[in-house]
């Protein structure tokens, strides 16, 4: 095998040296902890590249095995493996991780915990990188923890903050739910399997023979073994990638500073569970020989897809915060790349990750250096006009939002939109997802545009320039920037959101249905042909009117007549504030939350801890009183039985010798007449027994 | 009574007179005295018993008697030694109030 | 039984009474060298001459002496002692005449044949030969018994220099 199959290690190894070290250097090194990070990203990006180049050269999966655990006679192996799955998200994650990192310098230049923040990072990112190049479910497993951990530290970046806190505590403890089925999933398939390697040379689970076996056998309810296992591993794609109902924790998640937010909940790990299923589609998708409908497993998987995309995209209309209306979008941008993978397999929603990735990650910049320039205001009603004084940030994060509306032919977004639309139309099982999918492509271009009319046009409205001034809002960096004007970011925080903009034009060209090359490469195919599938220019057709009319509606009703006070309320809530608080509030899922699994759980705890309590503390002091007891037994029987019986027998000893001692009065006279007596009695003796 | 037990009976009630004495005097000199008496009733019995033994030419009585007249000379040296001795340590020779060594 | 014998038996037993209850010992030393006296009479009496000289030489000549000597080495400056007889003196008096009693009774009791044949005197010739011949070894016993009581009497009562005063 080519070097770089062996050493594709090193990818996720270099940043997490990067970490270990940082780890250790002191919080005033900055320099070196920022260095360490964007070097180490660098040189994954470079090897990355290498990786990609290997791959193209050789489509098929090229692993690198070796045993990890024996235990009897069974041994855990790890590995990892080189295919266009993986070198295609090697060099997207590196490469927007790179530019994030470069990013953060500038952004956070003024937090004093810069080496902490870096530390985190470059661990996330080799915990990313790791679950990439996985050859074994339980590498990917491990390094999906670790991305798990990382989400955590870096959502509860600023700790103080109680809800950063609460919210880095509400992802880990939702994403660990959804954890416990890949759990369960993973357990399963090796007790099935016999391996957890993907790809072992004939033995791997996802190769022919394992899955043949695991589709033809069945379990409950019908349900095909492969399809079981999948649908108990995209339980933790769910968690991690925000589905519908584990996704509480992704706008909770904002919490944290923007570059996590852009890496973390956007780009990379969001889409660690897209990126799983199309890892294991084979084993969802395989069915067995009579079957032609797809299986449960991906019909299941379309239907979250559907309700999260379409469960996302209405909320997201109400929101005020900035950094709220981009995650509910990611949500439902989410459920399209699921939508896709279910109904057109790993191509179509990988193709949607990749250019998501790169424009979400620029729409979370751009609102970075919005935040930033700002001084702190993160409520969209608070903002206007911008447009005049952060010019390069407007016009990067003009592109990205017509990237995410699937403006027609330009952006990326419109092609790999248009994709899973086109897929979703031809799906034999049903046409639902592909209305829900439309509709909810027409209410993203619409927020998108609300959005955008806030931000950037009309007047200034924030506090202290404005109309009307109010209190100031305690986010992020109000502590480092007075109320000023709001002015344009730092050319390092510019320079990534060009870049940025870039990619999300020109990555949506490398898929077109003209030149198909990344489905191709994707699927193993060498040629590159043009698709001539019928219905191919309707949908496109279709796809542009969605977009172009959502964003029409949208500048209908905020960018005519610019909004002219910060409590204005928003068009919708007039026409109909019960829908808006609805939407608002997210349908109250937080709340019902709170009332149901958080209260059961809280109820939970104090029982324990009054068993704790009372009766095992009970239970302990009870043993120790019969301890004591015993122990005064013990001592009674001591002092006053044994001490007893010896005092009175050395007493008596005592007194025995002090009578014996009586007799020698040491009087010469008195031993003489005891010889007197003596002889008396012998005599005596000697005449009686004589005379008898 | 014959002549022995005559002799006998003489030799026992020197024998309890000095033993009497002895059990019974304070001074230690008269203490040893006695003792001196009971040996020469010792000796009284010695000689009647070869004076009305079998025959006198066997002479072990007197020998005997010679014997243990030396000893007995022996022994009140040392013992008067021994008292003076005494003597010369506690000033006293009472023997009521030599009791030092009682248990 | 003659009178000569009864005379005899009664000095004796009246000196040595005497001599075990006078108070000065003086005293009971000069009574006690008369009943030594007469037992060496009773002893030429029953045909021991040897005997009987010797007791005399020996008792009254060294014995009695000593006794003397001792006393008044032993004389002590509070002059003469607080009581003749000790504490306990009856007991002792009563364990004497238990011991004489039964030492009667024994003698009394027991039949005893008179005298038998006659009595030839023993000569000093006789004990000197058998002296060297039978009783040779309680001869070499009796001098050097001798000669340690000597020696541990003048040990024994020797002044030594720290003890004078």
């Amino acid at each position: 095998m080519t070097w770089i199959v062996r050493y594709v290690c090193l990818i996720p190894a270099l940043p997490m040296l990067a970490a270990g070290i940082s780890a250790l250097l002191p919080q005033r090194s900055r320099k070196p902890a920022a260095g360490l990070a964007i070097v180490s990203m660098a040189a994954s990006f470079a090897l990355a590249l290498c990786a990609f180049a290997a791959a193209l050269s050789n489509p098929s999966p090229q692993v690198f095995n070796f045993s990890w655990l024996q235990f009897g006679d069974q041994t855990l192996a790890l590995g990892w493996l080189l295919d266009p799955l993986t070198a295609v998200m090697l060099v997207m994650v590196t490469f927007v991780g790179l530019l994030i990192f470069i990013y953060s310098t500038g952004y956070m230049e003024h937090d004093e915990n810069f080496t902490r923040f870096f530390c985190f990072l470059a661990l996330f990112a080799g915990g990313m990188l790791g679950v990439i190049i996985a050859n074994s479910l339980l590498l990917l497993f491990m390094c999906w923890e670790i991305v798990g951990l990382t989400s955590y530290l870096l959502i509860g970046f600023w700790y103080q903050n109680p809800r950063a806190a609460a919210a880095a505590k509400k992802a880990f403890i939702t994403t660990r739910i959804g954890d416990l089925g890949f759990l369960i999933g993973m357990v399963w398939l090796y007790a099935q399997a016999h391996t957890l390697l993907f790809y072992d040379s004939g033995r791997g689970a996802l190769e022919a023979g394992a899955v043949s076996h695991l589709a033809v056998t069945t379990t409950i309810y019908g349900l095909t073994l492969s399809s079981a296992i999948g649908l108990l591993i995209f339980c933790g794609a769910m968690g991690k990638s925000g589905q519908v109902p584990l996704h509480v924790w992704l706008p909770d998640a904002m919490e944290g500073p923007t570059p996590v937010s852009a890496l973390i909940h956007a780009a990379t790990m969001v889409a660690a569970g897209v990126f799983l299923i199309a890892r294991i589609y084979p084993l969802m998708s395989a069915h067995g020989v009579e079957v032609v409908t797809p299986t449960i497993a991906l019909q299941v998987v379309t239907w979250v897809g559907a309700i999260t995309a379409l469960f996302g995209a209405t909320v997201a209309v109400a929101q005020w915060d900035i950094k709220r209306i981009l995650a509910y979008s990611t949500v439902s941008q989410l459920g399209y790349m699921m939508i896709g993978l279910g109904v057109g397999g790993p191509a179509v929603g990988m193709f949607h990750l990749i250019t998501h990735a790169f424009f979400k990650a620029l729409l979370f910049l751009g609102a970075g250096s919005v935040i930033h320039g700002c001084s702190g205001e993160q409520d969209i009603r608070r903002m206007g006009g911008l447009r005049k004084y952060m010019p390069l940030t407007f016009l990067t994060y003009g592109i990205g939002m017509l990237a995410l509306s699937g403006f027609p032919l330009v952006v990326s977004g419109f092609w790999s939109k248009d994709a899973i639309l086109y897929s979703a139309h031809h799906w034999s099982v049903s046409q639902l997802p592909f209305y829900i999918a439309s509709l909810g492509a027409l209410l993203t271009a619409f927020y998108m545009t609300r959005q955008v009319c806030y931000v950037f046009f009309g007047t200034l409205r924030l506090p202290g320039h404005g109309p009307v001034s109010h209190s100031e809002p305690d986010s992020e960096d109000t502590r480092h920037h007075g109320a000023g004007h709001p002015h344009e970011s730092p050319a390092v925080m510019t320079a990534p959101l060009a870049i940025l903009a870039f990619f999300a034009f020109a990555l949506g060209f490398l898929g077109t249905p003209l030149w198909p090359w990344f489905q191709s490469f994707l699927n193993g195919d060498h040629s590159v042909a043009a698709e001539h599938e019928p219905g191919l220019v309707a949908t496109m057709a279709a796809s542009s009117v969605i977009a172009l009319l959502g964003i029409f509606l949208g500048w209908l009703l905020y960018g005519r007549q610019s909004i002219a006070t910060c409590e204005a309320p928003d068009v919708l809530e007039r026409a109909q504030p019960q829908t808006f608080r609805v939407l608002h509030q997210a349908y109250f899922i937080d709340a019902i939350y709170d009332a149901t699994f958080v209260r059961l759980t809280r109820w939970t705890a104090k029982l324990a801890d009054l068993l704790d309590r009372f009766l095992f503390h009970g239970i302990v002091q009870a043993i120790s009183f019969g301890v004591l007891g015993l122990a005064w037994v013990d001592s009674f029987v001591d002092n006053y039985v044994v001490n007893f019986g010896f005092d009175s027998s050395w007493r008596s000893i005592s007194m025995g010798g002090r009578a014996m001692a009586a007799l020698q009065g040491g009087r010469v006279q008195a031993y003489l007449r005891y010889i007197g007596l003596a002889l008396v009695a012998l005599v005596l003796y000697l005449l009686w027994g004589v005379a008898r | 009574m014959t002549g022995l037990q005559a002799y006998l009976l003489l030799s026992s009630l020197l024998f309890a007179i000095g033993l009497a004495g002895a059990l019974t005097r304070r001074n230690a000199i008269l203490v040893l005295i006695g003792i001196e008496l009971m040996l020469n009733a010792a000796n009284i019995n010695f000689i009647a018993f070869w004076h009305y033994g079998p025959a006198t030419t066997y002479i072990t009585g007197v020998m005997f008697a010679i014997f243990s007249i030396s000893v007995a000379a022996a022994e009140a040296a040392v013992g008067l030694a021994i008292i003076v001795a005494a003597y010369r340590h506690s000033h006293t020779i009472d023997l009521d109030s030599m009791n030092s060594l009682k248990g | 039984m003659s009178i000569s014998f009864l005379i005899i038996a009664v000095l004796i037993v009246g000196s040595t009474a005497a001599a075990m209850g006078l108070r000065n010992p003086i005293h009971c030393v000069l009574t006690l060298s008369i009943t030594f006296g007469g037992i060496a009479a009773l002893f030429l009496q029953l045909g021991a001459e040897f005997v009987g000289l010797t007791q005399i030489m020996v008792y009254v000549g060294a014995v009695a002496i000593l006794a003397v000597f001792a006393i008044m080495m032993t004389q002590s400056r509070r002059g003469l002692m607080l009581g003749t007889f000790s504490r306990n003196a009856l007991v002792g008096l009563l364990t004497a005449v238990a011991v004489f009693s039964v030492l009667g009774w024994a003698v009394l009791s027991q039949p005893v044949a008179g005298v038998t044949a006659a009595v030839s005197p023993v000569s000093v010739q006789q004990i000197g030969s058998s002296l060297m011949h039978e009783y040779v070894l309680p001869l070499e016993l009796i001098g050097l018994l001798l000669t340690a009581a000597l020696i541990g009497a003048i040990v024994i009562a020797m002044e030594r220099k720290e003890d004078t005063e």
